[in-house]
């Protein structure tokens, strides 16, 4: 859920847009000042260093702007303002619970052994710390997840050109590709972090002028707060819950959670919030991914690779303004359905019109009811009776255009994702547009570039040094990484088209993903603080963990969910249906079966790995465990930095902040 | 690495500033256009605030001699 990988590729509305020429220039100088960093940065790519890690050599507030932004890609855009229209304000705890937290431990415990241990990417230091099994495991997933993450992205922006703008598909898909490639190639990492800093600053100067607009044409946060009210006592008039809520469900943090899973929209309860999401989930994914440690490993020395993560929670803790309060705003206008403002409504297919069109034709000399569900039925969609009587009354008269269009208006389910555009839809003019548009874009693209990036460095040194060409020479490694590179963009493109093509693709890779994560942190809290942890530990603890989630995935379902892909497979291969679940297995939301899932694993990982741990035998010496575990490592003392400025006290701040960030919105 | 981010980031926002502030400055007064923007010519205001942010990027940058290295 911590969206490494986006979740969905259909937000946008049918709908175009046209960009004016202020527009497209904006768009145009873009690319030129990206393209323009990473030939100004060719002339410092001399080593496969310099081109893979940066030659650790970025001062703090780039490495940390990037380490923020390479998670803050446009789909977490689009994905939190999403939730913050359908969960409210519990949507923060991604950020309060889920995030800063770990954000946090990663810079004042973990930083310390992954600079210092000299390992070059996270598969090295496990590799160093433990064995190559663990490392080929845990570098070949890695690689696969960020190929797809890396393709996920394209197919998401090609789209986005081709709906929006009119643009080609393949076109749009392989010129952006291109460019990214183009600025990779020459500037390595540093490009993707230097570019990657421009995007923070795009988005947020890109989307803070339509907050401001949403808020004041909502009628500011207290009336907001009003109508979100009205919404949780009756969330079914915008679609949004089935159920109905106490007033305070959709602008109260922790008061609807401490309900139960029925009191909260999110239908997650306390302990999988705390234990799942904050931390086996966050920590798994802030501190042990190498897509955003990468960023502080590039840092140019010790005190700036820790405050790295520091610097980057702090906009993390505000950022629910930029993303999640839009959604919420959105929720709000929708209630009032101000100038007739509605959450956009899913997407209708070609596929969809071809056979819905006929059925609003043939439905005319039907009756009302019969009409009505032999339209629904068409789309596959819940339709608006009214809407649907009136598009059938009129269709003669109406041209294909126009019926495609009130077709479309007829879906009452909501497309969440579409939210966000359908506020800069709304809310921007020509110029503005080009400017948040253009963000949206930014961010995509430097999706691409980041999971390149990481993918190139886990390839060159993890699997080709150690496993295909050992003891070649740096140029030789050099290359390697360049040509891997072009490898990746290509089979980020291959990925694009895969999931493009086939739907199901992105619920697969997603939830193996999820297996292989989720047990992680597992590993990497007990290698790096209990210097018993044996390599056999590891690796049978890994495998064990993502054993667990898989067994327990098949196992269990969510409300709403037919038994299958989803989970609970296993009952359906037995012959069982969805009554036969056990209670305990059947979650309310897939968000409370996620984060369930993810805290077995862990215990599972963490069970598995100590006991093998106990009964095996240390395979590394404290001398070659030093700087690599807690106990055998000199602590650091920041003499030269400032009491304030050291990461430890920053740490307590940014803590206590975010308690109080919650207290507030309690 | 021997480029200084904030020399881009500078250039790049005033850049942007300076072709809102002219969007702004032609379509001053155009209210169809900016009735989606509650009347505000946001493009103005918003490329003033680009301008502003740029200079405050690219000035200190200019002013350190070998800064950001």
């Amino acid at each position: 859920m911590i969206s490494f990988l986006p979740t969905n590729c259909t937000w946008w509305l049918a709908e175009a847009v046209n960009l004016a020429a202020v527009d497209y220039s904006i768009l145009l100088i873009y690319v030129v000042f990206v393209l323009g960093i990473g030939f100004a940065l060719k002339r410092y790519m001399k080593t496969s260093a310099d081109f893979l890690t940066s030659g650790r050599s970025i001062p703090a507030w780039v490495t940390g702007l990037a380490f923020l932004s390479a998670n803050l890609g446009a789909l977490e855009l689009v994905g939190m303002t999403a939730s913050g229209a359908k969960y409210g304000i519990a949507t923060c705890h991604f950020y309060w619970v889920g995030a800063i937290p770990a954000m946090i431990f990663l810079a004042v415990f973990m930083m310390p052994f992954y600079y210092g241990s000299k390992a070059r990417s996270v598969p090295e230091y496990l590799k160093m710390r433990f064995d190559e099994r663990t490392r080929c495991l845990n570098s070949i997933s890695f690689a696969v997840m960020t190929m797809f993450a890396s393709g996920i992205s394209m197919n998401a922006l090609a789209k986005l050109l081709h709906q929006l703008l009119g643009w080609n598909y393949d076109v749009s898909l392989w010129i952006c590709s291109a460019i990214v490639l183009a600025y990779v190639l020459k500037g390595g990492l540093t490009s993707a972090i230097y570019t990657e800093v421009l995007q923070f600053f795009m988005i947020v100067l890109g989307f803070a002028p339509i907050v401001y607009l949403g808020l004041q044409d909502v009628g500011g946060w207290g009336h907001l707060k009003e109508l979100l009210g009205s919404v949780a006592q009756n969330p079914a008039a915008l679609e949004l819950n089935t159920h109905t809520f106490q007033p305070d469900a959709w602008t109260s943090a922790w008061k609807p959670l401490l309900g139960g899973p029925s009191q909260n929209p999110m239908g997650v309860d306390l302990f999988a919030m705390l234990f799942g999401l904050g931390f086996v989930l966050s920590f798994g994914y802030w501190c042990t991914n190498f897509l955003v440690v990468q960023r502080a490993m590039a840092a140019k020395n010790m005190s700036a690779a820790r405050r790295t993560p520091l610097i980057a929670a702090v906009p993390k803790m505000i950022f629910p303004i930029l993303v999640i309060l839009p959604g919420m705003i959105a929720a709000g206008l929708a209630l009032t359905a101000k100038d007739g403002y509605r959450l956009p409504p899913k997407p209708l297919a070609a596929a969809e019109y071809a056979k819905a069109l006929p059925a609003v034709k043939a439905a005319a000399g039907l009756n009302t009811d019969a009409a009505f569900a032999s339209v629904s039925a068409a789309t596959g969609m819940k339709m608006s009776p009214e809407k649907v009587a009136a598009l059938v009354k009129d269709a003669a008269s109406l041209d294909e255009a126009s019926l495609k269009t009130q077709l479309q208006e007829a879906v009452v389910e909501n497309d969440y994702d579409g939210v966000i555009l359908s506020l800069v839809k709304k809310y921007c003019p020509p110029g503005l547009l080009g400017l948040a548009l253009t963000g949206l874009l930014a961010s995509f693209m430097s999706g691409m570039a980041g999971n390149v990036t990481a993918f190139n460095t886990v390839w060159t040194y993890d699997l080709y040094q150690a496993y295909i060409a050992k003891n070649k020479s740096d140029e030789h490694y050099a290359w390697m990484g360049r040509a891997i590179t072009v490898v990746g963009i290509l089979l980020s493109i291959a990925c694009a088209y895969l999931v493009s093509r086939w739907s199901n693709a992105m619920d697969i890779i997603q939830l193996v993903f999820g297996f292989v994560n989720a047990p992680l942190f597992a590993t990497f809290l007990l290698g790096m603080f209990w210097k018993r942890t044996t390599s056999h530990g590891a690796f049978f603890g890994l495998l064990g963990g993502i054993g667990t989630s898989a067994v327990f995935h098949s196992l269990s379902s969510a409300t709403g969910n037919a038994l299958g892909i989803k989970g609970g497979y296993l009952w359906s291969l037995m012959g069982k249906t969805l009554a036969d679940v056990p209670s305990c297995l059947s979650f309310p939301s897939d968000m409370a079966q996620n984060f369930w899932l993810a805290s077995f694993a862990f215990i599972a990982c963490f069970v598995i790995t100590l006991g093998i741990s106990v009964v095996t035998a240390r395979t590394k010496t404290d001398e070659e465990l030093a700087g690599l575990v807690y106990s055998l490592t000199p602590k650091i003392v920041d003499r030269e930095d400032s009491w304030f400025l050291r990461p430890s006290v920053i740490g307590i701040i940014l803590l206590f902040g975010c308690v109080i960030l919650n207290i507030i919105f309690w | 690495m021997g480029l200084d981010l904030r020399k881009p980031i500078g250039y790049f926002f005033l850049l942007l500033g300076i072709i809102l502030v002219g969007q702004g400055v032609l379509t001053q007064g155009n209210t169809v256009m900016y009735a989606k923007s509650l009347d505000y010519n946001i493009n103005l205001i918003w490329g003033v605030v680009l301008v502003v942010f740029g200079l405050g990027m690219l000035i200190p940058a200019l002013l350190s001699k070998g800064g950001g290295k």
